[in-house]
């Protein structure tokens, strides 16, 4: 293994060649906001929440998919990066319905605490109500997508890691939905295995166990990253 | 004259069978053309042919007489009716076929600036051969450079003459092509494929359909040399599927090509596309191959390195794969001369919107913007001053009329903040609201965003509601400068050209035309919330 070094927030930082940016920035004590990012499933670099200055990079680049190279010299906070993730925040709580007063999630999503971060108390941009629906057909879990922020993690960890593939994405840009199987209730779906996966990794309240009551839904990815690490060091699960 | 065994070589008229001119109703008159001559029993002395855009597609149905024998100085007409084809019929008859003027019919001769000002290499057998028939897309030279450079010279060869040559991309970033070709072929593996991006969905843009449906085997050759220098050995066309006269005739070109042997062993496949406008962009069409859904990726990896199903993947655009035969046949000193010294060669145009003569037209890089629009298209119908000129629709901008002299090359049309993009070139007369413009390409952004990334998906949305507010008159100055941030918001962040460009038409209209915006907005103290 070859060992690289690079320049983070003004630290020296030594990593592993082949080390994402981001994972070298957490490894020197840099927090970069993520949410579509979950360390054991693919990457998909869409939220765009983990982008970061690079030195002679007209482009900002999303940490979470960038190879950190020799010598590279990389900012991951400045008020530009601050004023653009904290509208990144913002058009997320604008395009669905986040009501955290009465959400399964309140007090422990992962949406929630970004916007802390960044210093959202309110969106300068007007919200848009949109119409969205509720799937309470699976016997243990249900879907709210008023609270979908459409980050595709349980896409990735029901194709990659249960092997089962319910989810998907169907339709385009602002109407875009997470659905299970052929657009079909996800009770109705054969090849759920009802593991809970994707409910353990998503980062807000729309997807929950049927019994949570509000404040009671608590994401486990952690769990997750235990059994791939599990799987990538050939012991069984 | 041109009578019977006057000539060896009969005169003959070409009729366009292109989509813009069979949507006027070219068909229905060549057919009645071809009864009436063989009714009249003068089929042997007019030779009717079928053959690609002849150019001013917007005065179709369009048809092209040549006085046959060696006579030079073929006339265009356009609008050409029904009664004009039994007028030709009764001319030929009458053998006085040279002084045949149409009733309703448009005419333009050779010295018309639409066609002298033109640079034909792209487009050089459009117009001039049946697109269907192999055998006339032979004689015009069709497949001799495949084989030459098959024969007698090196895949390196081959990648050092494009390279020369100077070609950049024409799909719209400007890609220098001989670099991209050397960057494939330096990848191990035998199992690389090239791609043609034939998505063309750019609205006012129809310059790689014209390719397309007027010359299939140029791009087939252009593509199989490709094939031959990169080391690959599948090739696939994605193409759109409302483009179905291009699909048929690329069908039949692939299936003569390969039927009679001249792609060696490159197989080229078509793949046929619903038709989304980011399934232009690479990524994302690659995908929509593969069978997934047209979503883009972050690069790198670049296609070059990890394409179709994880192999070395060279893709290019129509018109860049149309370029490579003329470049091999001619020599890469000669294509380096045309054009300016950054943009060599020439660029297919399709010129629309408010101009006299809308159509397609060929250009040397660096020609006049003023040139093309106001000598070759006419300028503005009803004497109308012209506004402003669009190019690279909804990822472009514009160019105010008092820059008109700019050339048409990839750093100028930069610098004044739009780009070249792949060819669609939409004018707008005094009478056009900048701000109504620059919110149907939002519209258009925000309907068309594949919605993986959030500024983007959401970004377009509130984005196209602030031009709407404008327009409807509700917006203030503070939303103005709403719309400024959070143009430059989604520039700055979104993950594919779609999105970090979906911004510049309004970005562009506010820097030329802010007053366009500005007389839109409340006055302070009435404003509505
Ligand atoms: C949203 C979007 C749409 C695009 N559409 C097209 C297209 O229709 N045709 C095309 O050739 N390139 C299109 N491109 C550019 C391609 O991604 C790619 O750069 C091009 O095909 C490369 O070919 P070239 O080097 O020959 O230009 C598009 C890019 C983006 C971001
Ligand atoms: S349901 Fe949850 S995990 Fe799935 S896309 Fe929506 S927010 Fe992400
Ligand atoms: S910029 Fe738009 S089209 Fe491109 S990936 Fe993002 S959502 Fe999809
Ligand atoms: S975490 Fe990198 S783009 Fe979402």
């Amino acid at each position: 293994m070859t060992v690289i070094t690079l320049t983070i927030d003004g630290r020296s930082v030594a990593t592993a060649s082949g080390a994402t940016l981001l994972e070298a920035a957490r490894a020197g004590g840099s927090a970069i906001p993520t949410l579509c990012h979950l360390e054991g499933l693919s990457p998909v670099a869409a939220c765009r929440l983990c982008l970061v200055e690079i030195d002679g990079d007209s482009r900002l680049q999303p940490a979470c998919v960038t190879a950190a190279a020799e010598g590279m010299v990389v900012r991951t906070t400045s008020p530009r990066l601050a004023e653009l993730r904290r509208t990144v925040i913002e058009l997320l709580f604008t395009e669905g319905n986040h009501v955290c007063a009465i959400c399964v999630a309140n007090g422990h999503c992962e949406l929630q605490d970004l916007a802390v971060a960044v210093g959202m108390d309110h969106s300068r941009l007007p919200y848009r109500f949109p119409s969205r629906s509720v799937d309470l057909s699976h016997p243990l879990f249900g879907l709210d997508h008023n609270r979908c922020i459409l980050c595709t993690r349980c896409v990735r960890v029901c194709a990659e890691v249960e092997g089962a593939h319910v989810w998907d994405v169907g339709w385009r840009g602002e109407h875009c939905r997470i659905i299970s199987g052929l657009d079909q209730p996800w009770g109705a779906v054969d090849a759920c295995t009802d593991c809970g996966k994707c409910v353990q990794v998503c980062p807000t309240g729309a997807l929950f166990h049927k019994g949570d009551g509000t404040e009671e839904k608590e994401g486990h990815p952690e769990q997750l990253q235990v059994l791939v690490r599990a799987r990538q060091q050939g012991g069984a699960p | 004259m041109s009578g019977p065994g006057a000539t060896a070589v009969p005169a003959q008229a070409r009729l366009c069978s292109a989509a813009g001119c069979r949507a006027c109703g070219s068909e229905a008159i060549r057919s009645h053309l071809e009864t009436s001559l063989a009714e009249r029993g003068l089929a042997g002395r007019l030779r009717l042919r079928r053959v690609g855009c002849l150019g001013p597609c917007g005065a179709g149905p369009l048809l092209a007489l040549d006085p046959g024998g060696a006579r030079q100085g073929s006339v265009i007409f356009g609008g050409v009716t029904r009664a004009d084809a039994d007028s030709l019929v009764e001319a030929l008859a009458a053998v006085r076929l040279d002084s045949w003027e149409p009733q309703a019919a448009q005419r333009f001769d050779q010295l018309h600036p639409f066609f002298r000002l033109q640079r034909r290499i792209v487009l050089e057998n459009c117009g001039r051969i049946d697109p269907e028939s192999i055998d006339e897309a032979i004689a015009a030279g069709a497949y001799v450079q495949l084989k030459r450079a098959v024969a007698s010279s090196s895949p390196e060869a081959v990648i050092e003459r494009i390279r020369r040559s100077g070609l950049r991309g024409r799909g719209g970033a400007g890609y220098p092509t001989g670099l991209k070709w050397q960057s494939v072929a330096g990848r191990p593996g035998p199992e690389k494929v090239v791609v043609c991006n034939a998505d063309e969905g750019d609205p006012g843009a129809f310059m790689d359909r014209t390719v397309l449906e007027g010359d299939p085997h140029r791009v087939l050759e252009g593509m199989a040399i490709a094939a031959y220098a990169v080391g690959a050995r599948l090739g696939f066309i994605y193409i759109r599927a409302e483009y179905e006269l291009a699909i048929a005739h690329l069908r039949r070109a692939i299936e003569q090509a390969s039927g009679r042997d001249l792609l060696g062993d490159v197989a080229i496949e078509l793949r046929v596309g619903a038709g989304a406008y980011v399934c232009g962009e690479e990524t994302a069409l690659l995908h929509s191959i593969e069978g997934g859904r047209g979503t883009p990726r972050p690069r790198p990896p670049y296609p070059a390195e990890h394409g179709l199903w994880g192999r070395p993947t060279l893709i290019n655009n129509v018109e860049t794969f149309a370029n490579v035969v003329p470049i091999l046949r001619e020599g890469a000193d000669w294509f380096a001369a045309i054009g300016t010294p950054t943009s060599a060669g020439t660029k297919v145009f399709s010129l629309t919107g408010h101009v006299r003569l809308a159509g397609v037209l060929e250009v040397p890089m660096g020609t006049p913007l003023a040139t093309v629009v106001e000598q070759m298209g006419g300028g503005a119908p009803g004497g109308v001053p012209i506004k402003a000129v669009q190019t690279g629709g909804p990822s472009g901008g514009c160019v105010p009329a008092k820059h008109l002299d700019t050339p048409v090359d990839y750093e100028s049309l930069k610098e004044l903040g739009t780009i070249m993009g792949s060819g669609g070139m939409v004018v707008l007369d005094a009478t056009t609201d900048m701000v109504d413009l620059a919110a149907f390409f939002m519209g258009f952004c925000r309907e068309e965003s594949c919605g993986k990334c959030v500024p983007c998906r959401a970004g377009t949305v509130q984005l196209h509601d602030l031009l709407r507010k404008h327009l409807e008159r509700r917006a203030t100055a503070a939303d103005l400068e709403q719309l400024e941030s959070l143009c430059h918001m989604v520039a700055d962040t979104s993950l594919c050209g779609l999105g970090q460009s979906a911004p510049r038409p309004v970005l562009s209209a506010l820097r030329h035309f802010r007053g366009d915006f500005l007389a839109l907005l409340q006055p302070k103290a009435s404003a509505v919330p």
